[in-house]
């Protein structure tokens, strides 16, 4: 039988959405909507505040380093917070949470996406994720005064010490230090830019950074929500609505 | 004896429409045996690719309720056997007839790929270490389960622009070989178009052979264009030195 090779695939006239998939392939991307949804309006709203942000040792880590200057009339948090809010928009794992959730492009594979004409990361605006790398260079820095923040909330005047918002600060920057070091410009700076490893000591980093990057995603979600939840204890606490708990 | 309904495409070109058909299944069945049976039975024209039934030469690749997979690696056990399970030709290339695909357009834009180029004093030592990270991506059988969901091939069909991840590991391969002496980074970002890709990891998701094509091949192909043509500091270095 004579097969004829049509030069097209077979059907571009698709609306969004279609698809032959049964499964309940538009929960992920709803659920991550919801997700990072939730945190850009908390995080919008606890910038905006400007206030409520310390409470006895502990400073939130949306105000660290805590910049105050008279020619800065609004709230400190936004002089400081473009940094980590441009390190997770540029991110890799972030870009395709919110392609796939706020672009629909496409929501979930094999199911139509939302836009006609597609230009990727080669034009403006989003040709600027390339400079990710940069904001991993800002980040680490913002790192060095999120682990002073936790020395320091181990001091309760002068007394060593440690409440319950000296685990969270703890561990608020623990993940935000796990998620940095499992980033994948991180990854290609340490070793990923060589063809060849001459040093055994680089491989071996660079194969511990490439095992914390294959949980990128896991560090992206715990290190987000704890850095939301931190800075809520802290607020909390200042406003008198809870009380730190001390445990040693 | 346990049956399954399934919904096969049947057609020539861009015709066409699915067809049901009834199947007795046996422990351990696989889609594509289930295409073997159809052909046995109700219809003995329908077209199939398969070579291997092994999921090792790529051949059998096709859509299996939506979702690109080789059928010869398709449990029927997977599916809820009370619905009809749907099989398609893969969406992002022309159809010849049933199941069976033109892919040769994946053959061409391979072609357009710089080969292995030793460097000129090579001594030939290889560290285990520097050739475990290319092993990886030698698994590719070829079954462009890949190409077929990446969304820029299959809702933008940008295929003159776009090589498609299947390709983006082959050249992650070659790029990261330790004694390979060319440079595809110029091709990678103006012919093939890695800037189309928005890593939303689909190719991943489908692969059947598990290559971390996002994470271990495109990612690190586009962080070294970076190096090359986004990077300020690395461009004006460059400038300074002199320094490729
Ligand atoms: S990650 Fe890139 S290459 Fe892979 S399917 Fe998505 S857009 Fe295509
Ligand atoms: S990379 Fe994986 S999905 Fe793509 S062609 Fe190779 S084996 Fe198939
Ligand atoms: S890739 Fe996610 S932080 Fe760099
Ligand atoms: S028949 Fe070879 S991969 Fe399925």
């Amino acid at each position: 039988m004579a097969t004829e090779v049509i030069e097209k695939s077979q059907n571009n006239a698709e609306s969004f959405g279609q698809t032959q998939r049964k499964d309940l392939w538009w929960l992920e991307p709803l659920l991550y909507a919801i997700g990072l949804g939730f945190f850009i309006i908390y995080a919008t709203w606890a910038a905006f505040q400007g206030k409520h942000y310390e409470y006895g040792p502990y400073l939130s880590p949306f105000y660290s380093p805590l910049i105050i200057v008279d020619w800065w009339h609004f709230s400190p948090a936004f002089l400081i917070l473009w940094i980590p809010a441009g390190f997770r928009m540029t991110c890799y794992y972030y870009r395709k949470a919110y392609y796939r959730s706020y672009f629909l492009g496409p929501p979930a594979c094999g199911v139509r996406s939302l836009s006609k004409s597609y230009t990727g990361e080669t034009a403006f605006p989003l040709i600027f994720q390339n400079i990710h790398r940069y904001f991993l260079i800002g980040a680490s820095v913002l790192l060095f005064f999120l682990w002073n923040d936790v020395i320091k909330a181990f001091n309760f005047n002068g007394e060593f010490g440690v409440g319950v918002g000296t685990v969270v600060l703890f561990a608020n920057t623990f993940l935000l230090t796990m998620y940095s070091l499992s980033c994948h410009s991180l990854r290609h700076l340490i070793g990923g830019c060589k063809d060849s490893f001459k040093c055994g000591y680089q491989h071996k980093v660079y194969e511990k950074i490439s095992c914390a990057n294959e949980h990128h995603m896991f560090w992206a979600w715990t290190s987000l929500f704890m850095v939301g939840f931190a800075d809520l204890y802290v607020r909390l606490c200042a406003m008198g609505v809870w009380t730190d708990m001390r445990l040693i | 004896m346990e049956q399954a309904k399934f919904k096969v495409h049947r057609g020539e070109g861009s015709q066409g429409q699915d067809v049901d058909y009834t199947v007795p299944i046996e422990e351990g069945m696989v889609v594509l045996d289930a295409m073997h049976y159809i052909q046995k039975t109700a219809s003995p024209d329908l077209a199939v690719r398969w070579n291997c039934k092994a999921a090792k030469c790529g051949s059998c690749s096709a859509e299996v309720n939506g979702k690109p997979r080789l059928m010869c690696k398709t449990r029927l056990d997977d599916f809820n056997l009370s619905e009809p399970i749907t099989v398609r030709p893969m969406k992002s290339f022309p159809v010849i007839k049933d199941l069976a695909c033109d892919v040769k357009w994946n053959y061409e834009v391979n072609k357009k790929i710089k080969p292995f180029t030793p460097k000129d004093d090579t001594d030939w030592i290889m560290y285990q270490r520097d050739v475990d990270r290319v092993q990886e991506f030698r698994k590719c059988i070829e079954c462009f389960a890949c190409q077929n969901v990446c969304h820029v091939l299959r809702d933008h069909n940008l295929k003159p622009k776009f090589a498609g991840p299947r390709f983006f590991v082959r050249v992650a391969g070659l790029e990261m070989h330790p004694l390979d002496g060319e440079n595809r980074l110029e091709e990678l970002r103006n012919d093939m178009g890695i800037g189309f890709c928005n890593i939303t990891k689909c190719c991943t998701e489908v692969c059947p052979e598990d290559i971390h094509i996002t994470d271990n091949a495109i990612i690190p192909m586009k962080e070294r264009v970076v190096d090359k043509y986004y990077d300020p500091l690395k461009m004006l270095l460059r400038s300074l030195f002199g320094k490729k």
